[in-house]
């Protein structure tokens, strides 16, 4: 184990994984007129298993857990962005990655403190 | 090679496309209501065809491929008083539905404001994680 998993955690690798899962869900909200596009997003409790207890590294997790939307309703030229679904699993991962980060937070100014011996 | 995608190059040109798609339709409205001579002559609606770039897998962003003109016909009118009728005193009016010009642009809209929400959450993050242990 390195330093920087040593020190984080579960939340180093957590937040490269939500940053990576907000760059796809950006990608869905980009493609939603794009014809025949097929919305992905992954599996984040899997993908976060895989880069932890599994020993994967980020990049393998993010490929073991990455899948398909499933629409709601099909739609006529193929599209399967829902924007509602997508605005709303975009919001939370955002205010999770902020979760994230104020945990490292924590953790940070935790080590800092016993660094300084105050 | 390329460096990987950011979120900022996914929306900044999916917001590129759509103001393509903005253009377009601000030509097809412009031009509802021009009349021509003939057939041959007379406006067809714009129609921008979107086309997904992929980056990596799961990472795409959207880019106009390419502009097609539509395939609806322009009307014709019987007006053998105007300036621009032809022997049988028929003019073609542009074949453009403003109806749904008008659903086109509203929907162009909201799309566009959804990619600068992205974008804005992605800078605040951003800028969140760089003030990481201050």
């Amino acid at each position: 184990m390195d330093v920087a998993s040593d020190l984080f955690g579960v939340h180093g690798a957590a937040l490269e994984l939500r940053s990576q899962r907000l760059a796809m869900l950006a990608s869905n909200i980009a493609n939603a007129a794009t014809p025949n596009y097929k919305a992905r997003d992954i599996d984040f409790d899997k993908a976060l298993d895989l880069a932890t207890s599994k020993g994967q590294g980020v990049g393998k997790a993010l490929a073991g857990a990455t899948g398909y939307r499933v629409p709601l309703e099909s739609s006529l030229d193929g599209n399967t962005v829902e924007l509602n679904t997508e605005q709303t699993i975009f919001a939370e991962n955002a205010m999770k990655y902020r979760t994230t980060l104020s945990f490292l937070q924590g953790r940070i100014s935790t080590v800092m403190q016993a660094l300084k011996g105050e | 090679m390329t460096k990987p995608m950011s979120v900022f190059d996914i929306s900044g040109r999916a917001m590129s496309a759509q103001l393509m798609r903005l253009n377009t339709t601000a030509s097809n409205l412009a031009n509802a209501g021009s009349i021509s001579g003939s057939a041959d002559t007379a406006f067809r609606a714009l129609k921008p065809v979107f086309r997904t770039v992929t980056d990596r897998p799961g990472v795409a962003t959207v880019q106009v491929d390419r502009v097609v003109t539509s395939t609806a016909q322009p009307t014709r009118r019987h007006e053998p008083d105007h300036p621009l009728a032809d022997r049988n005193g028929d003019v073609w009016e542009a074949g453009v539905d403003s109806a749904q010009e008008m659903v086109e642009m509203i929907e162009t809209a909201r799309q566009y404001q959804n990619n600068v929400q992205v974008l804005q959450t992605a800078k605040t993050l951003t800028l969140d994680t760089l003030k990481l242990g201050q």
